[in-house]
Parts: C-alpha cells; sequence; structure tokens
C-alpha cells in the first residue's frame, strides 16, 4: 500500500488520466461483448454446429460418425422434402409479391390526404399485432368448409358456393398465402407510408408543373424514389417466408397429408421428432443457403449502389 | 461469514436430509389427461407406500414430443430420470447408446419371462437383458360402432372389408357419415394398418412393417391394401381434415358417424359420456382383421443411476409395475389390458375381456403383430417415412396405388 502510495504521489495524477481515457476507449467495447459472444456463440457456433451435424449420421442424439453427403442425398430422395420447397417457392413469391402490391397500393390511397387516415391506418397494422398462431387459428376457422365462409353461405341460401381450399391437396397452399398476406400487408403499407411522406413535395410539384399525370408521377417520381422501403420489406418479408412455421402449424399442421408442408415444420419434425437430426440439420443448411443465395446478391447489388449514389 | 455458515449447515442438513430417507424415483410421463392422469396418481401411491419419494417429471405437450427433448438434454448431461415412457423399438435405440440400465434381477425373481408373451418381451429386452418394463396393452385393430345408427340404417355389422364397404354404402345412403376419421398422419396411419392387416394377413403384414421386405412393400397385395385404402375416402366427410380422434369418436357417440377404426383408448370417451358396451357401442375386430390382434403397448424404461438408493427405488418400480394389482388399477383406468396373460379379468368390461381373449390366442396362433402405426414395428425414422407415404397417397383425390407402393418400399429403404 505504501508502495503504491508513493508511486501515485511521484507521478501525480496522469496514471489516472490514462485509466479513465483506457475505460472510455474500453467501454463500448466492454459493453457490445456480452452481445457479440452471444451472437457469435448463439448464431456462427450454432450454424457451424449444425453444418457439421449435417455431414454425420446422426439419429436421435448428436453423433459424429462421419457420413459425407449421405443425408443431403437422402433428403434430395425426398418426396416431403421436395413438396416442402415447392411450397416454399409458391408461398414466398405470393406473399412477397401480394405483401408489396397490396401494401404499396393501400399506402398511396392513403397518403391522398383523406379524413381519419390515422384511423384507418391503425386498422390496416392492426393485423401485424396478432401472434401468427391467432392468424392461422382465425383462418383455419373462416376456411373451414364446414365452419366459416362456405357454411355461411350455405346457410344463406347460396348451396352452390365451394370453397374447399383448406380441404384440397392442391390449393392448400394458398390458403396460407391468403393469411400470410392479410398479416402482414398493413405492416408494408406502413413502411411505403413512411416512405411517401419522406418524399420531397416540391419534386411532385416541379413534375405537376411539367404536366406530368398523377399515376405518371407515382410510376416515373415516386415509386422509383421508394427503393429502399422495396429492400427493407422483401427483406422482412423474405425472412417470415422462409422461417414462417407457426402460421402453418396453426392453419394446416402442414396437412393435409403434408400438401402444406414448408422447410421449416420438416426441418423440427426430422430434427425433433423423427428421430433424424442428421437429415434435419442438412435441411436446416439448405434453408441457410437458400437465405443467403438470395439475399447475398441483393445485399450486395443494394449496398454498393447506395455507396456509389 | 455468519450467514456463509448458516447456509452451509442448512445445504449440509439438506443432504443428509434427502439421503436418510429411501430411494427417490422421478419417472419422465404423459399420463396427463383424466384417466391416464388417475392412472400415473395409483403408482405414485403405490410406491410412496413402500418408502420412496414419487417425482413427477411431466412435460405437456404433443404426444411427448417436449418431453423426449428435454429427456435427450438430461439423459446427454449425464442427469437422466430413474424411468422414462419410452416404447417400441426407441428403447432399443436407447439402450444401444448405453443409457438403460439391466432389470435382469428384478426380472428373474419375478419370472417375467413366463408372464409375458415372447413378442412383448422381445421389445423390452436389448441383447436379451430387461432394459424397460411394458406396462399396458392396447389393441389398435378395433372396430367402434354405434348399433342404433347401424339399424336405422339397414346396414349389418361388418366383419371383412367387402362387408365393410357395402355397410358404408348403406350408411352413406341414410345420410350419416359412414366412417369417423380424423386427417392426421398417425390416424391414416392407423386406419392403413388395419386395412393392410386385413388384406396381407398377419405372415405378410409382418414381413413388410416389421422385416422390411421390399418384395412385400411393393407387392401386388399391398397394391391391393392401398386400393382399398384409398376406398376408405369415399366414406369419411370432407371435413375430417386435421380433426382430432376422439372429436371423430364423438361422431360416433353422438349418431352422426356410424364406425370408427381406433385403438381401445376411444373406450374411455365412450366411458365419459356414459356409454356401455355391448349396448350404446359395440367394439368388434377392424373388418377381415379377426384373429390377429396389432399390439401397442406403453413402457417405461429404465435408466442407469449413480445413486444406490435411488437405484433400488427404480427396481421397486419395475416390480411394481407388472403385480397385479398394479396392472387391475392402470389398466381399468387406462382403458387398455394388462401385459400379463395370467390375470383375472372379473373387473374389467366386456371390450377388455375381448380384448384379452384375443392377445391370449393370438399370442398362440403368431397373430399378434406389432403396430407400426404406433411406433411398435419399427424406429421412428422408419414410421415417419411410412407415415408421410401413407398420408399424401391418403389425401389425395386420385393416388396411384402402384406408384404408391413402390415409393413405400423406397422411402422405408433410404430410412433404414
Amino acid at each position: 500500500m505504501a508502495q503504491l502510495g508513493a508511486v501515485s504521489q511521484a507521478t501525480p495524477r496522469r496514471p489516472r488520466v490514462r485509466l479513465t481515457q483506457l475505460l472510455e476507449r474500453l467501454l463500448p467495447k466492454l459493453a457490445l461483448a456480452p452481445t457479440v459472444v452471444l451472437t457469435l456463440v448463439g448464431i456462427y457456433g450454432f450454424m457451424i454446429w449444425t453444418g457439421a451435424l449435417s455431414l454425420t449420421s446422426s439419429t436421435f442424439l448428436p453423433s459424429y460418425e462421419f457420413a459425407g453427403f449421405e443425408q443431403y442425398q437422402r433428403l434430395f430422395a425426398n418426396d416431403r422434402w421436395m413438396t416442402a420447397c415447392q411450397n416454399l417457392a409458391i408461398f414466398g413469391a405470393l406473399f412477397i409479391g401480394f405483401c408489396l402490391a397490396i401494401g404499396c397500393f393501400l399506402a398511396i390511397l392513403l397518403d391522398q390526404r383523406i379524413r381519419h387516415e390515422g384511423m384507418i391506418r391503425t386498422i390496416y397494422l392492426y393485423p401485424m399485432a396478432l401472434s401468427m398462431i391467432v392468424t392461422g387459428a382465425v383462418w383455419q376457422w373462416i376456411l373451414n368448409p364446414s365452419l366459416g365462409l362456405e357454411k355461411l353461405m350455405h346457410d344463406w341460401g347460396w348451396t352452390s358456393f365451394q370453397f374447399d381450399w383448406l380441404t384440397d391437396t392442391d390449393m392448400v397452399i394458398y390458403t396460407i398465402v391468403i393469411a400470410a398476406v392479410w398479416q402482414a400487408s398493413g405492416f408494408v403499407m406502413a413502411l411505403f407510408l413512411a416512405g411517401l411522406r419522406g418524399i420531397d413535395g416540391a419534386i411532385i410539384n416541379a413534375a405537376r408543373v411539367d404536366g406530368a399525370s398523377l399515376p405518371r408521377i407515382y410510376l416515373r417520381i415516386v415509386l422509383p424514389a421508394m427503393r429502399p422501403v422495396f429492400f427493407s420489406s422483401v427483406m422482412v418479408l423474405a425472412h417470415i417466408a422462409i422461417k414462417s412455421f407457426d402460421l402453418v402449424t396453426a392453419m394446416t399442421s402442414g396437412g393435409p397429408g403434408y400438401a402444406s408442408d414448408l422447410p421449416a415444420l420438416f426441418m423440427y419434425s426430422f430434427t425433433f421428432t423423427r428421430g433424424q437430426m442428421g437429415m434435419g440439420a442438412a435441411s436446416a443448411m439448405l434453408m441457410l443457403g437458400a437465405l443467403l443465395a438470395i439475399l447475398v446478391p441483393y445485399l450486395y447489388s443494394e449496398l454498393r449502389g447506395a455507396r456509389n449514389a | 461469514m455468519k450467514l456463509i455458515r448458516h447456509l452451509m449447515v442448512a445445504i449440509a442438513l439438506c443432504v443428509a436430509g434427502s439421503s436418510a430417507q429411501a430411494g427417490e424415483v422421478e419417472v419422465l410421463h404423459w399420463w396427463t389427461s383424466g384417466g391416464e392422469a388417475k392412472a400415473a396418481a395409483a403408482l405414485k401411491q403405490m410406491m410412496e407406500d413402500q418408502g420412496h419419494t414419487w417425482k413427477d417429471f411431466a412435460v405437456a405437450g404433443g404426444g411427448g414430443e417436449a418431453a423426449m427433448t428435454v429427456l435427450k438434454t438430461r439423459a446427454v448431461s449425464g442427469n437422466p430420470p430413474a424411468a422414462a415412457q419410452i416404447k417400441g423399438l426407441d428403447i432399443q435405440e436407447w439402450a444401444k447408446l448405453g443409457f438403460l440400465t439391466s432389470l435382469d434381477d428384478v426380472a428373474d425373481k419375478a419370472n417375467w419371462d413366463s408372464m409375458l408373451p415372447p413378442v412383448v418381451s422381445k421389445v423390452m429386452k436389448y441383447e436379451g437383458h430387461y432394459v424397460a418394463v411394458p406396462i399396458n396393452v392396447h389393441r389398435v385393430n378395433w372396430l367402434w360402432v354405434n348399433p342404433a345408427v347401424f339399424k336405422k340404417a339397414g346396414a349389418e355389422v361388418p366383419t371383412t372389408l367387402d362387408e365393410f364397404f357395402a355397410a358404408a354404402d348403406k350408411l352413406k345412403a341414410a345420410g350419416v357419415v359412414p366412417l369417423a376419421h380424423g386427417g392426421q398422419a398417425w390416424q391414416d396411419a392407423t386406419l392403413f394398418e388395419a386395412v393392410a392387416l386385413a388384406v396381407l394377413g398377419p405372415k405378410d403384414y409382418t414381413a413388410a412393417f416389421v422385416e422390411h421386405d421390399m418384395d412385400v412393400l411393393s407387392g401386388p397385395k399391398m397394391v391391393e391394401a392401398l386400393t382399398k385404402f384409398h376406398r376408405m375416402r369415399d366414406y369419411i366427410d370432407p371435413n375430417s381434415v386435421g380433426r382430432d380422434w376422439n372429436v371423430a369418436t364423438k361422431m360416433v357417440i353422438n349418431g352422426d358417424a356410424a364406425m370408427q377404426i381406433m385403438g381401445d383408448w376411444a373406450k374411455g370417451e365412450f366411458t365419459a359420456a356414459d356409454k356401455v358396451a355391448g349396448k350404446d357401442y359395440l367394439c368388434v375386430p377392424a373388418p377381415g382383421t379377426q384373429g390377429t390382434f396389432t399390439f401397442n403397448i406403453d413402457s417405461l424404461a429404465m435408466f442407469k443411476l449413480n445413486d444406490e438408493e435411488n437405484e433400488k427405488a427404480q427396481k421397486d418400480l419395475a416390480r411394481t409395475i407388472l403385480e397385479p394389482e398394479f396392472q387391475t388399477l392402470f389398466n381399468t383406468a387406462k382403458g387398455s389390458i394388462p401385459v400379463r396373460t395370467d390375470m383375472d379379468m372379473s373387473n374389467f368390461d366386456a371390450c377388455a375381456q375381448k380384448s384379452m381373449e384375443a392377445f391370449k390366442s393370438t399370442a398362440d396362433t403368431g397373430g399378434l403383430v406389432p403396430s407400426f402405426a404406433h411406433g411398435l414395428a419399427t424406429t421412428s425414422a422408419v414410421q415417419g417415412q411410412i407415415f408421410d407415404v401413407i398420408t399424401n397417397f391418403f389425401n389425395q383425390k386420385d393416388a396411384d396405388p402402384k406408384a404408391t407402393a413402390k415409393s413405400l418400399a423406397s422411402a422405408v429403404q433410404s430410412a433404414l
């Protein structure tokens, strides 16, 4: 103690300054460290682990017996996996497409300085506040031929009315699109509305002065200016589509048969209930691959574009 | 410091307290609904009467999926419960990984080998050693009939598949749903299992679903079974998609539907609705499966433990489960039959008595076959593959039975 005191007396105040400086420099890193560690272990670590498992012959517990790409081969020979992938392609394309179209359209309509805009906006945005499970359950009731829409129409006397997509193996995937679009398009609308409000009124007025019609203004000026909004919407929607699990579980649990199965459901059932962890891991890796295949080029072009601009 | 010392004393007392007691037995199960919970409580009481502590490890949710995940984590971290509800071929998988303990001393003392039919004890043994205890036997190939509906439609209770279709036509014409069914993969498989057994017979059924003989799996008889199975679609109402089995049973109870092919756990629903077997409802073998018995056995697999006292409690648990007193108590509550063939059946209802007779007689004739729909015939991997093919086939309006038989064989092959 005495020695330390002597040292600090000999060089007054300097170490303390250094200490605070050091602390100042380290503090942000220290504060971020837990998050970084969690992300590294919890996301990238487990990604690598899953990748490793997909190359093993793991059954219902992880084992590290190397099996090469056997699990991937089995996966591609599996009809259910192929159906799941096909469904994801249909679901993803229609879901993103319709959400963008409806969201954008609603936003443009709302942007016309109408009365009660706040209330209407809230109404459209509300579905997003619901859990996917609730959305799924409600739409399952609505579309169920013996409970919902079809029965209502029959009760009202329109007995030839038929809408049984929910029980039709070929059409069931579209019912999931309906429910998902209902839930997410209000959110896309909100994003677009914010984007529209951000556009400088002077540009539009200038176009008006030049004699451009309203549709032309929107097509040529407003929509191109909304590129970043498109970008973030597609990002959000694409990952909602790929990870979508709860909606299908609540609406059809993958049925009838496995007609509405999606890769996420497939992965869960093979890893945790079927005792085929290797195959489940392989399917998870393919899902990751698909996500990267879409997002990386998109991110790259968008970010490069932003930097050049 | 004082606080720490107090804490240490407290901890020491706790440890001393728990080791002074007789063993603790922790059981992972999902007997949580009505009659099942009552049955589990009976076991708990019996263990406590022997001076052991019972620790419930019930994880609710979806046929034990959630529970299995917890079990895996605990087993891998070296802290498994004493016993867990694991059945069929999964017992072998767990034993292969070295998690299960041998019960041979208990089994020898109580002479399990003479009490249990060999088909049953085969499932409970790994390399000749008992590693699990069977609790009950469910018969899966039952046809539940509402006789009042049959009478109104002028139809006869079917004993063959042809009679089934004839009766179903009459019932359909009378405006009732002939067959109550729920469109879930395992229910589709349960229905197919009954049809396949009727068409293939027990020998080919075993060849296909236990030994995985590719020629039988893709053979002409399988095509015939698939064709008949697909025909049953015509007698199921279109709203069956995703319906739970007990909702389907309620349709039979209420007279909205005439029949259901389902295991004997369906009896619980009839009993809960105050219906009497033989009067308000009939239980007959599924059409064309007289003289056969598809069994589904619940069992507790016993894990290796470190604590000697707990191990003793575990052995006591194993012994208690196969004692007549518990067998009667548990099975009357759950609707199944005892796994011991030497039991007095007078406390059981008519259906259970019929089931027991069939269980004993088919054990001798070779008609006693494991249910693949309930994991007794195959590993969960193969079972899952069969489920996928069957449920996909059944849910398509115009599926090709021939191509399906082929894909059934290749699906099974891919999971072996």
